[in-house]
This record gives C-alpha cells, sequence and structure tokens, in this order.
C-alpha cells in the first residue's frame, strides 16, 4: 500500500445558501481545491463523492454524473462514484478514495462531499431516515429523539447535566467564531441553549446542529505525486470504517457506540500511535450528546466521563483535546454528506498550520464521522 | 348449555364533565345533569377508536378466558364507529389477538345493540356445532356534534364476550329480539355526526322497544322482576334505564350496580355490555340477571342469564367500576383537539 | 406505505420476534439471520411477552408530520422481560415517565395515511399500574 497524502482543500460556505444551486455549491468548493493543490484539473482520475440525499433533498439521483459534467471532468470520461452512509457519506467517501490511491490504482482523485438541503422544507424529515425507518421512526421515534434517550440514560447512569451538554454548543460557536465559512459566526451562553424549546427532551433546539447546504472537497495524490505539488502535504495515516446495529434498540448498552470504538481502535494502530499523540480533534457533534459521547467512545476519557471533560474546559482550543475548532456540525454547519469530508479538511488546515485565528498546535489530528446514531463511523488518523 | 365463559372490558382513561361543556355552550350545567342524568364521560384518547378498545377488551377477555385462541371460531364487532366506512374492524381484532385464520368475522351496525347482535350470532354458532367459541365485542367512539345535548352523553368504551358452551361462568337461558321500523336516531352516509327525533327517542323508540323486549322475554319464561338479583338495560342517558326499569317492575337496587352511564356516558354498543359486565364482576353462582339493549332505528335484544358457580374461579379484576374510578379529567379544547373537532389547516 | 405495513402487522399487533435456537438469543424486530451465529442461525418465531422496564425514554415536541397531533409524546426503549428491547411510544403524562418503571403492552393507533388512508395501528406501551393511578 501506498502512503497517501491530502494535497488541496476546498470548501464552500456552510448555511442557507439560497441563490446556490446544488451544482453550484459543488464548483464553488471543487475549484478551491484545484487551486489549492495547484492542478489544472485534467490530472484528477476519479472522484468519489459523498452525498445523503439528492433524491429526497432535490429529486436528483444520478449525483456522480450531475457532479463530474459541471467539474468539466465528463469531457475527460473521469469515473464519478456516489457514495451514501447517512451523514458519514463524506467518510465513507473519503475511505473510497484514499483505497484507489493507496492500492496504486489512482494517483490523483477527488474525496468530495455535498448536499443542497434548503430546497425543501422537510429536510429534519430526511435526516430521521438515517434511523430504522420501521421500527424506530414508524413508532414515532425521530433521530434527536434517539440521541436524547442516549442523553438520559446517561444524566441518570453519570449525572451528567444539560448544563454540560450546553456548554458544548457553547464551545462549538465561539470556535466558529474564527471560520470563515462557518454557517454560525456568533457566541452563544449557556443559557441561550437551556432556554431554546425542547425537540426530544432532554435535547432543546440549541442542542442539535443545523441541517444545511454546502460542499466540501479535497485532493488526494499518492505519497511521490504529492511531493511534485506541495511542500505541507498532509498524511493520511490511517482511515478505518466500521458498522453497528442500525437501531439502538439492538445495542446491548445504547452509551457504547461500538462502530467508534472499533475503529478507533484500528485507525490509532495502522497510524501506530496512540490517543495522547493526537492534538487535535473534529468530532461529529450532529448533537451534543454526540460529541460528548465520542469523548468517551474515541477514548479521550472514561467511559460516564464525557461530561467532566467539558467541565475541566479540557476539549477547548488550548486545552489537552481540542475539539471541533472548526466550530463543528454545530456552529460551522452540518451539510450532511459534505460533513466527513469538510472535517477531514479542517484537520488538514489545522496541521498544514492554515487555520488562521483557530489554530491548534498539532503534529497529528483524528475526524470522527458518524452515520444515523453511530450504526457508521469513520475515523482517520492525519499527520503532518 | 351456551353461555359467556368469559369477558373483557375496556374504558379510556379520559373523562370530562358535564359541567365543562356547559360552560362552553353556556348552558346550565346542573340543569343538564339533573335532566339527562349524566355527570361525565369518557373521552377516547388521539390514538384510540374502536378498533383498539376492541382489541383491549378482547384481550382480556381471552387472557381470563385461558382457552387456546385458535379455538374461537368467530369474531363479531359491532359498533356505529367502525373506523372505516368500508374494510372490517374484526380482521383488525383477529389479527391482534393472534387467533388461527381460520375463523369467521363480521362487523355488525345496529346503533347501540350491535353488541348484544354480535352475542345472539356467537349463541346461534355455537348451539349448531359451527364453533367452539365466538367473540362478541360491542364497542364505539361516538360522537355528538358540538353543541348538541348527545355531547354531554355520547362516549367511548367496549366489552367483549367469549361465547361457548362449556365451562360458562353463566349460563343464556334465553334471548328473544324485538324490531320494528322507528327512524329516532340515524347517521347519513358521510355524516360526520347522527342525528335524532329529539323527544321521539324516548316514548315510541327506547321505551317501547325494552319494556316489550323485556316484558316478552319475562312472560314466556315465566318469569317476573323478583326473580332477578339484576337488571340491566341499555343507557342513552341516566334516566331512561331508571325510568323502564320502573315501568317494569324492577327496584333502583336491582339496577344499580349496572347503572354505569352517569359517570361514562352512553358508550352505545358497549353501553348495556359495560353494565352488564359490571354487574357480573361481583355477580355470584345462582343469581340471575336480566340484559336488555337497545339500537335505534330500532330494536331491542334481551337475555335471561343465569351465573354459575365457575363466576367464582375466573379473574374479575380490575372491575368495571374500578375501571371507571380511573380517570383523568380533561377541558374542552383538549378534548376538541382528540376529537378532531378542530380544523386543521 | 401500504404493503410495507401490511406485511409486518403481524409483528406490530403483538410483540412476535424471532429466536435463534442455536444460541438462545431473542430478536424484536424480528431478524432471519442470527448476527452471532450468522450461518448457523436457526431462526423460529417467539412470542415475546407483554412486559419490561423503560431502559431510557424522551419526551418528542419536535415530531414528524403524521405524529404532530400527538404531541408531547413519549418514546422509549422497553427492554422486555424476555429480553430483547423495543423502541416505542409509551401512553402516560410525560410527567411520570422514569427510568427503570415497569410497562406492558397496549394496542393503539399510530396514525393514518390522511383523512382518506389506511389507519396503521401497533404496539405501544402503559405503565403497568396505570390501573392504580389516581
Amino acid at each position: 500500500m501506498r502512503r497517501v497524502a491530502v494535497i488541496g482543500v476546498g470548501m464552500s460556505k456552510f448555511g442557507e445558501l439560497w441563490n446556490m444551486s446544488f451544482r453550484d455549491i459543488v464548483i464553488s468548493a471543487g475549484t478551491e481545491a484545484i487551486e489549492d493543490a495547484n492542478l489544472e484539473g485534467r490530472e484528477i482520475e476519479a472522484m468519489y463523492i459523498g452525498n445523503m440525499s439528492g433524491g429526497r433533498f432535490i429529486s436528483q439521483e444520478h449525483i456522480s454524473a450531475l457532479i463530474a459534467d459541471y467539474s468539466g471532468l465528463a469531457s475527460i470520461n473521469v469515473p464519478s462514484i456516489r457514495v451514501e452512509a447517512g451523514d458519514a457519506s463524506g467518510g465513507v467517501a473519503l475511505k473510497e478514495a484514499y483505497i484507489s490511491v493507496a492500492s496504486g490504482i489512482h494517483d490523483i482523485v477527488i474525496a468530495a462531499g455535498a448536499e443542497k438541503v434548503t430546497d425543501v422544507g422537510f429536510a429534519g424529515e430526511i435526516m430521521d431516515s438515517t434511523i430504522d425507518q420501521e421500527w424506530e421512526a414508524f413508532p414515532g421515534a425521530t433521530l434527536a429523539g434517539l440521541y436524547a434517550m442516549m442523553a438520559r440514560l446517561h444524566m441518570h447512569r453519570h449525572g451528567s447535566t444539560e448544563e454540560d451538554l450546553a456548554m458544548i454548543s457553547v464551545k462549538n460557536h465561539r470556535n466558529a467564531v474564527n471560520n470563515p465559512k462557518a454557517q454560525f459566526r456568533r457566541e452563544i451562553r449557556v443559557q441561550d441553549v437551556l432556554s431554546s424549546p425542547y425537540t426530544a427532551e432532554p435535547l432543546k433546539m440549541l442542542d442539535a446542529a443545523p441541517i444545511s447546504d454546502g460542499a466540501s472537497v479535497l485532493i488526494l495524490a499518492s505519497e511521490d505525486v504529492a511531493r511534485k505539488y506541495t511542500d505541507t502535504p498532509v498524511f493520511i495515516d490511517s482511515i478505518i470504517q466500521s458498522s453497528d446495529f442500525i437501531a439502538l434498540q439492538s445495542r446491548e448498552d445504547i452509551l457504547e457506540m461500538r462502530a467508534v470504538k472499533t475503529a478507533v481502535r484500528k485507525a490509532l494502530r495502522m497510524a501506530k500511535c496512540d490517543i495522547g499523540d493526537v492534538g487535535v480533534f473534529e468530532f461529529h457533534d450532529s448533537f451534543t450528546i454526540a460529541e460528548m459521547l465520542l469523548y468517551e467512545n474515541v477514548g479521550l476519557c472514561s467511559s460516564g466521563e464525557g461530561h467532566l471533560l467539558v467541565r475541566e474546559g479540557e476539549v477547548e482550543i488550548g486545552g489537552r483535546y481540542p475539539v471541533n475548532p472548526s466550530g463543528g456540525l454545530k456552529a460551522c454547519g452540518h451539510a450532511v454528506g459534505a460533513t466527513g469530508i469538510r472535517q477531514a479538511g479542517e484537520i488538514v488546515l489545522q496541521l498544514r498550520g492554515d487555520a488562521g485565528k483557530r489554530q491548534v498546535d498539532a503534529e497529528r489530528g483524528m475526524a470522527v464521522n458518524i452515520g444515523g446514531t453511530g450504526a457508521t463511523a469513520v475515523v482517520s488518523v492525519f499527520r503532518r | 348449555m351456551v353461555g359467556i365463559v368469559s369477558y373483557g372490558t375496556y374504558i379510556p382513561r379520559y373523562r370530562i364533565k358535564a359541567e365543562e361543556i356547559a360552560r362552553i355552550w353556556g348552558e346550565n350545567a346542573e340543569a343538564i345533569k339533573n335532566g339527562l342524568g349524566v355527570y361525565e364521560k369518557s373521552v377516547p384518547d388521539i390514538d384510540e377508536d374502536t378498533a383498539t378498545i376492541s382489541v383491549m377488551c378482547a384481550r382480556e377477555a381471552v387472557k381470563r378466558a385461558g382457552i387456546p385462541r385458535n379455538s374461537i371460531g368467530a369474531v363479531f364487532v359491532g359498533s356505529e364507529s367502525h373506523p372505516y366506512a368500508v374494510k372490517p374492524t374484526a380482521t383488525i381484532v383477529g389479527e391482534a389477538l393472534g387467533i388461527d385464520r381460520f375463523f369467521h368475522s363480521a362487523d355488525l351496525e345496529f346503533a347501540c345493540k350491535a353488541g348484544t347482535a354480535g352475542i345472539q350470532n356467537c349463541m346461534a354458532m355455537v348451539e349448531s356445532g359451527m364453533i367452539r367459541y365466538g367473540l362478541a365485542i360491542g364497542a364505539d367512539t361516538s360522537q355528538g356534534a358540538p353543541g348538541d345535548p348527545l355531547e354531554y352523553s355520547a362516549s367511548a368504551g367496549g366489552a367483549a364476550f367469549i361465547i361457548g358452551d362449556d365451562g360458562t361462568i353463566a349460563e343464556i337461558r334465553d334471548t328473544l329480539s324485538f324490531t320494528t321500523d322507528t327512524p329516532d336516531f340515524w347517521r347519513r352516509e358521510g355524516q360526520p355526526y347522527p342525528s335524532h327525533g329529539g323527544r321521539f327517542t324516548g316514548e315510541p323508540a327506547y321505551f317501547r322497544h325494552v319494556s316489550t323486549a323485556a316484558g316478552e322475554i319475562m312472560k314466556r319464561n315465566n318469569l317476573s322482576p323478583e326473580d332477578f338479583s339484576y337488571a340491566v338495560f341499555h343507557m342513552p342517558n341516566g334516566k331512561f334505564p331508571v325510568r323502564v326499569a320502573r315501568m317494569l317492575g324492577f327496584t333502583g337496587k336491582q339496577i344499580e350496580q349496572g347503572l354505569v352511564v352517569r359517570y361514562i356516558g352512553n358508550t352505545y354498543s358497549g353501553s348495556s355490555l359495560l353494565g352488564f359486565c359490571a354487574v357480573l364482576d361481583i355477580a355470584r353462582p345462582e343469581e340471575r340477571i336480566l340484559l336488555t339493549s337497545f339500537g335505534s332505528g330500532a330494536g331491542s335484544d334481551a337475555f335471561i342469564i343465569e351465573v354459575t358457580e365457575n363466576i367464582e374461579s375466573i379473574e374479575r379484576n380490575p372491575g368495571v367500576w374500578e375501571k371507571i374510578r380511573n380517570g383523568v379529567y380533561i377541558d374542552y379544547g383538549f378534548y376538541a383537539k382528540l376529537r378532531r373537532k378542530i380544523r386543521m389547516g | 406505505m401500504l404493503p410495507r405495513f401490511w406485511r409486518k402487522i403481524r409483528y406490530r399487533y403483538n410483540l412476535i420476534g424471532t429466536e435463534c435456537t442455536n444460541c438462545g438469543k431473542k430478536f424484536y424486530p424480528p431478524r432471519n439471520l442470527c448476527p452471532e451465529c450468522r450461518r448457523k442461525s436457526r431462526i423460529s418465531e417467539v412470542e415475546l411477552g407483554e412486559e419490561g422496564t423503560v431502559i431510557s425514554y424522551t419526551v418528542i415536541h419536535d415530531a414528524s408530520e403524521p405524529y404532530k397531533l400527538q404531541k408531547p409524546y413519549v418514546v422509549g426503549l422497553v427492554k422486555l422481560n424476555s429480553g430483547p428491547t423495543v423502541t416505542s411510544q409509551i401512553v402516560c403524562d410525560p410527567e411520570s415517565v422514569e427510568i427503570g418503571m415497569r410497562v406492558r403492552a397496549v394496542f393503539r393507533k399510530y396514525g393514518e395515511d390522511g383523512e382518506d388512508g389506511i389507519i396503521y395501528y401497533g404496539t405501544k406501551f402503559e405503565p403497568l399500574n396505570a390501573g392504580e393511578m389516581e
């Protein structure tokens, strides 16, 4: 297997992009990545696109061909592959792109993610399609409701509080202030979160990430090719995908994210490092409770102590484990299929030293992208 | 002899008081309570209907009976509020009971007496040897138009009976029906609420049919009111059953136990049956009960029932009166939402 | 939605799951393949009983369209006495639900396909002491 590097990063603005169509968004991110990698365009050999639900958000399937066409890559017949794994679609697209380069099949590929959600008025219900439709959604559960049950049990078992969760939103908003691409570049207070309406008790509106328009693009190259284009390649030391039961009810313990645990264990082994060697993290905070459970399941702390990490400020920029310097899904925005790529892009910028006022000093970084309530997990470790 | 093997009941937990309804329509609650004899009524939850009520009372009956589910050969659901105009409720009940799919079933409709009609059908099928056990259910989530006097009484509930000829807790010694074409109360196809003939529902309808059926069945069995421990008559309100009992010569003591209407309203197809179940809850072996239903349109089914010693060995808790007392009061606004009286945008 | 609902009516109306007779594990919803035994799976249907315990719950305020009239409503993970865990609505006052509460199955409406569509029924739970409330 060959080493694989990221040589270009691009990202559209995340948010409610009323003036931009699906293709406009993708092209804005793609152009930025091509420029960042110093490519002309025709060097691209394949493209992998994470997209959760083009079919329901914009009634467009065959997203792969559409994107190849509008990226100017159909004219040179570049293969294009759409990847779907709920809101882990981006992470899985990155893994597929990685494999195609590591294996020697391709030298330069695009790993992208894109979602256009604001053309319909019921994006939340489409997000609910990441849970088991027949045995979770049909009886009345929602995605937020399932996370809420995890939060409720954590509070019951470990004594965490709604304030602890609120502090995660507050932290992510604070970080997003320094991210020019973020959807919400404003600070909020714990009180704001606590006084926002319940969506599924104990979770409130400000515990949940928005559902955003946005696209994010990475350009991957084999090590030797990468060196020709950049002096600051960031290597993907490992990227592991793992699965768990889709329905929460099938899991032995709903606070244990077994897909995450497995992927982290394998990713660290493949990257030949310990969690303590990783200096910056992007975690999937579709809900505040998801980020808190990731602290525990990734191994930043013991099981049942996630809230202590928040209280002690360890997950802040400047703390022992800076999580979501970008603002995370909560404040940077959650463009569903783009999120996994967006997280990896943030880690690359951090390791290159291009993260501006939100810069964390780190040699290694980790991105954790999950689908639904954790039935899919993608964990990647990057090194500069 | 054919009779009742087991019974089960269900009453939704919500209640609305006459005072609350009167408050909305600017009426005198005391006058209505005195005139109608109904103080409060049961209200189904947003996710309850005749099918769910039927299933809940039928499950209780099956559980108490302790018979193999597959020995039930017929399911009849009597109601005037079947959830579908076309598509049987009985198939939903059969599936939810998990009984063998080789069973006879039909929905019945005869205003408030469709439940007792189901009992008679089961009796005939058991006696003819067509089936071993039959399940007869009377259940409704009846509606009265907003502001109509019916709104104080039209309520929800149901009772289920397993009819068979072995292990009966009560034998049905005789049954008789009296039927005429008397349009005292009706609902035309496609109309949301029923209409009625006002005072015409009394003398020519309720009183004539109930007293004729009850009187005739006693006469042909050489029995008189003092031969019965209890009598239960259909309860469209709290007044009619009391008056018809007096007309026939029954005492207040004989009808008191079955007079559930004051606290849950008229549960239509479940009405006389819930009263009858309240009697079974406390009945002792060898006691004799007169049950007479009434369905507008119009007809009455009368039954002479004798309790056997098996009644001592069947589970009878929680009883009807316990379920009646287990209510949660709601206001008219919530009631209007639950009963879909609010026009949604 | 109609055929999809109809197909599993048996399992929605009653808590019928499957059991792998190779390892003894029971499943709800029913599985055709045991996730432990895989090729060695020996699957047969099993009745899972009607009682269980709430292991976690939430009160849904932001409901999807078919459930809007029911909100706020309680959804819980109910661990059946027979083993499997079920995601279900719990019919009770949202203020009264708690972890560890004992519940039993009831038959209720889930929703309907508009005013002229079919009605969906299925299993929900109510507190075991519902008959003794108030």
